[in-house]
């Protein structure tokens, strides 16, 4: 096991190496640093000015080199700039020259400075992951336990109505994207025109214009169910299909299994059938696909946290590669890699946990 | 001129009937799903209670649970909504008793009864819809022949005027939905045709055939089947939409769903009947057109995906020896050419260091290809791949810098290679015994497959410019969006083919194409893909559905297609700005792509049914 473990972190430090450095070669094509250049000079450089600026901060180096300076490994670029001042990658606005570290990177701590938010690359991230780590959370509480739900009610009596009515339902929220739910429930339930929300109001139901609030960036600062639950309701029905028809497949096959039939013949009632006998065996599966939707919840995170303005980690993900912010959309490619590499590890951990009969060797 | 209303002129008579209808299906479905998910037994009335309950609770406890973690600020329920929420329940706890109490007096099996009262009422509404819409349909025009009877024969207007105003009273008469439905006709005529001819053979057409036993099946293949022809009639015959894509109308800016065009001329459709978008485009015709797109690439960028993951699917699970297991293989000869273009590009374009470096690492993946197996290989590069978040893929690959530097038609090169190499490997395979045919059936196939490709590839005026016979060009927008999303299909459809592959190899018939002496490429592809064939066909189907959704998601963040193009991700895009004030023009693309999904889904779920019966 615990070799298992060692091999699968080797891959997965290979994987983000390798990933990262894809990262690098695409951000740093000409095309897109010119366009740095430009975002970050003014628009209207001429094609000198923007060799000459890319050329004084280090981007023109080849690339290998430049990798190295983001691990960590080379020493930092440094130039003087038109006024004679040393300046350099490592040589942040209000440190001595002197004293700053000839090498900054990855291995020494530093992710880096975001062009676009002016501001520490670690600490960016730290703040909107801890956003969206806030919006996984609701995310999670309701869509496991609701997905279960309906995986269990549908598996548990094969075939019959309700099991075709609730596959039928997981199967369309499976096939309705978060923009195109997102959208329906906006125009639905956050629209002070149209929807429900005037009746409700014309009805004196609701205190305010509408019954959810169409944007959740106030949120950030104080969730409530009025400017949080569409977004995590957005999120979850996609998400919430999947894990159900999982849950529902895994559930059919225990109710056909010979102990069940044992059970059913010793006279044990259904609900007990159910509750005691089936649910532990045939909850095994869908723990497994709840860790491996973690990734898919991140693509839901980007669409909807642009859609309802929540600005998390997937809304900076966007600004950064909206504005080619090469260190910024690096560490949060290394973050995701991570998120996707780790829950994958989890779940294979988990699952030998879960189900003693598989052994790693 | 009055604007169209939603449902014409005979709206209200049946309008009322309908509410009748669905309240009693309504209520009936719910009552019959609460009794038969806890117990169907006659302990009707707690079974009842205990659904609501269960679920009322539910919901009390999940707003607790925020408001703890939330902090509480205006979060969970104060004691006063706890109280309301808490009389409800024991209302409808007691409401629960009585009417258990009162259907167990009278029913055997209350479920089953209200199950069937509510299919009833579904009936009901069914008809009840189908005869609004025959009735509408008929008499949309009686308004107006009563105003002509009642007009003075002095004062009557000329012909002209009569027919133009006709149809502005028919029209009026229809209301928005008749008009769609009209709009629509050579769709359902096609369909009706389809679904027809497609029962009477049903049992000579194979799993296509089988499909009509399953109604699940035939909504998802009427959906899917429906944005096809309309794809079909508005892309070659101009029919469905009203208007051009990009056609504005002054005035018609934001405009509500049936408003009249102003100052519409004869040969004009003169209403906007879903409303007109921030750009006072008609949303209608910009839904019907979007179809187009999606129609056109979601099922050839599934297919270029599914030839790249076969191709590289297949071996990946056949083979399980090292990669490359001799300099002189083929395989090794082929690698070692490709790296070392990649060391001569790179040394060409970006200096000496770099190309070293390069060389290094090609050097060392080269040798460890003699180690690992292809397998192995190829998965890490799969999971690479999907390791990567898909958005953050697509803002990578789909910007107009990454278009100027050429990497989407390197890309293309690559990927769009894989069909020609697919079809010449599965006839070479094949033929190889038979020289003249081989060779007649590879020219036959790859002449015209090779110089698709090259006009493919080439485009003038770009990177690779170079083919003398260039056909057509596409443009970039289009290149590197089918690209990118053939790029992000490929990897699952690998892992997919790898796995059956590996499943199938076990078995008996393999064995037997062995002992017999076939190559291995015919054992692959003549006797594992075949025999692999029902998994693959359901996965095409919900892979297209996936597809339309990468596709949503790039129009969406504004990637790719040009801005003022028609399809339902880049309007889903424009309508959203303005959603909570004009949500009209937003939401029909966003339904259009929610049906055109779930129908291959249902159809995917359909397929998987019927091919599991045999």
């Amino acid at each position: 096991m615990g070799l298992f473990i060692l091999r699968r972190l080797g891959v997965m430090l290979l994987t983000a190496l390798c990933l990262t450095f894809v990262v690098f070669f695409l951000t740093n094509l000409y095309p897109n640093l010119e366009k740095l250049a430009k975002t970050q000079g003014n628009f209207r450089m001429s094609d000198e000015q923007v060799e000459s600026y890319l050329g004084s901060r280090g981007y023109l180096q080849p690339l290998p080199r430049k990798y190295a300076e983001w691990l960590g490994l080379a020493p930092g670029y440094v130039s003087k700039d038109t006024e004679g001042n040393t300046v350099g990658r490592c040589i942040r606005s209000g440190v001595e020259p002197d004293k700053a570290p000839t090498r900054c990177g990855i291995l020494q701590g530093d992710w880096g400075f975001s062009t676009v938010f002016k501001d520490n690359v670690s600490s960016i991230i730290a703040t909107r992951l801890g956003l969206t780590a806030k919006l996984m959370l609701f995310v999670m509480l309701l869509m496991v336990p609701s997905a279960l739900i309906i995986g269990v009610l549908a598996g548990m009596r094969e075939g019959s109505r309700t099991d075709r009515t609730l596959s039928t339902l997981s199967i369309a929220t499976t096939a309705t994207p978060e923009y195109v739910s997102g959208v329906i429930f906006i125009a639905l339930l956050a629209s002070s025109r149209f929807g429900v929300s005037p009746m409700l109001a014309e009805a004196g139901l609701i205190e305010g214009k509408t019954l959810f609030k169409g944007t959740a960036t106030s949120a950030m600062e104080s969730a409530n169910f009025q400017n949080f639950f569409l977004p995590v309701l957005t999120i979850s029905l996609y998400g919430m299909g999947y894990i159900a028809r999982m849950t529902r497949a895994s559930m059919a096959e225990v109710m056909t299994a010979q102990y069940i039939r044992t059970a059913r013949l010793k006279g044990v009632s259904f609900r007990n059938i159910v509750m005691k006998h089936a649910l532990r065996n045939a909850l095994i599966a869908p723990f497994t696909v709840i860790m491996l939707q973690i990734p898919w919840l991140l693509n839901g995170v980007v669409i909807v946290e642009t859609l309802f303005n929540y600005k998390g980690f997937g809304w900076t993900l966007v600004q950064a590669a909206g504005n080619n912010d090469i260190e910024l959309l690096l560490g949060v490619s290394v973050v995701s890699v991570f998120v996707v590499l780790i829950t994958q590890l989890l779940s294979d951990i988990g699952y030998v946990f879960l189900n003693p009969r598989i052994r790693i060797s | 001129m009055e604007p169209l209303t939603w449902f014409g002129a005979y709206a209200t008579g049946f309008g009322s009937l309908l509410a009748i209808a669905i309240t009693i299906a309504v209520i009936c479905g719910l009552c019959a799903m609460l009794l038969s998910l806890t117990s169907s037994s006659t302990s009707g009335s707690f079974s009842l209670f205990n659904g609501i309950a269960v679920v009322v609770l539910m919901i009390v406890g999940f707003s607790y649970v925020y408001a703890t973690v939330t902090g509480g600020a205006g979060g969970g329920l104060d004691s006063g909504s706890l109280g309301k929420i808490l009389a409800l329940l024991l209302g409808l706890a007691l409401f629960a008793a009585m009417l258990g109490y009162f259907m167990n007096t009278f029913f055997d099996d209350p479920a089953a009864t209200m199950g069937y009262v509510f299919v009833l009422a579904l009936k009901v509404i069914g008809l009840l819809v189908a005869a609004w819409l025959v009735w509408t349909l008929l008499f949309a025009g009686a308004g107006f022949r009563d105003y002509v009877a009642g007009l003075d024969p002095d004062t009557m207007p000329d012909a002209e005027t009569l027919a133009a105003e006709k149809r502005i009273a028919v029209m009026q008469g229809r209301g928005i939905i008749a008009s769609i439905f009209m709009r629509f006709m050579p769709v359902w005529t096609s369909l009706a045709l389809l679904f027809t001819v497609s029962m009477f053979y049903k049992r000579k057409l194979g799993l296509y055939g089988k499909l009509y036993d399953n109604i699940i099946g035939m909504i998802g293949f009427g959906l899917v089947m429906f944005w096809v022809f309309t794809a079909f009639y508005s892309g070659f015959f101009e029919m469905i939409a009203t208007h051009g894509a990009l056609d504005q109308a002054s005035g018609m800016k934001n405009k509500l769903p049936g408003t009249p065009l102003r100052g519409a001329e004869a040969h004009e459709y003169p209403f906007y009947l879903l409303g007109g978008d921030n750009l006072a485009r008609d949303v209608f015709s910009r839904m019907v057109m979007g179809s187009g797109i999606v129609i056109l690439i979601a099922p050839l960028a599934t297919l270029f995906a599914f030839m790249v993951g076969i191709t590289l699917g297949l071996p990946a699970g056949y083979f399980s020896g090292p990669a490359l297991n001799s300099v002189k293989s083929y395989g090794a000869i082929a690698t070692a050419a490709v790296f070392a273009v990649i060391v001569v590009y790179t040394l060409a374009t970006s200096g000496f260091m770099n190309a070293l470096i390069f060389a290094t690492v090609l050097g060392i993946m080269f040798a460890l290809l003699f180690k690992t197996t292809l397998d192995t290989a190829l998965s890490f590069l799969a999971n690479l791949i999907l390791a990567f978040p898909v958005i953050l893929l697509f803002y990578l690959l789909v910007t107009p810098e990454i278009v100027k530097t050429g990497l989407p038609q390197y890309m293309a090169v690559v990927l769009f290679a894989f069909p020609m190499i697919f079809v010449g490997v599965l006839l070479h395979s094949r033929l190889r015994t038979q020289p003249a045919k081989n060779k007649l059936w590879l020219s036959v196939w790859l002449i015209p497959m090779f110089l698709l490709y090259m006009s493919t590839i080439n485009t003038a005026g770009s990177k690779i410019d170079f083919w003398p016979l260039d056909f057509f060009d596409i443009p970039g927008g289009i290149l590197v969006v089918f690209v990118s999303v053939v790029f992000v299909n490929s990897p699952t459809v690998f892992r997919i083919v790898r796995g059956l592959a590996l499943d199938i190899n076990s078995r008996d018939y393999v064995a037997a194409a062995q002992t017999r002496g076939e190559g291995p490429w015919y054992i692959m592809l003549w006797e594992i893909l075949p025999n692999a064939r029902g998994p693959l066909i359901v996965d095409f189907c919900l892979r297209i559905g996936y597809t339309t959704i990468l596709l949503g998601t790039l129009g969406f963040f504004g990637l790719g297609l040009p801005p003022e193009s028609p399809d339902w991700g880049s309007t889903i895009n424009d309508g959203r700005k303005l959603l909570m004030i004009y949500p009209h023009p937003a939401l029909p693309p966003a339904f259009a792509l929610l049906s055109l999904v779930l129908g291959l889904n249902l159809l995917a779920d359909g397929l998987r049914e019927e091919s599991l019966k045999d």
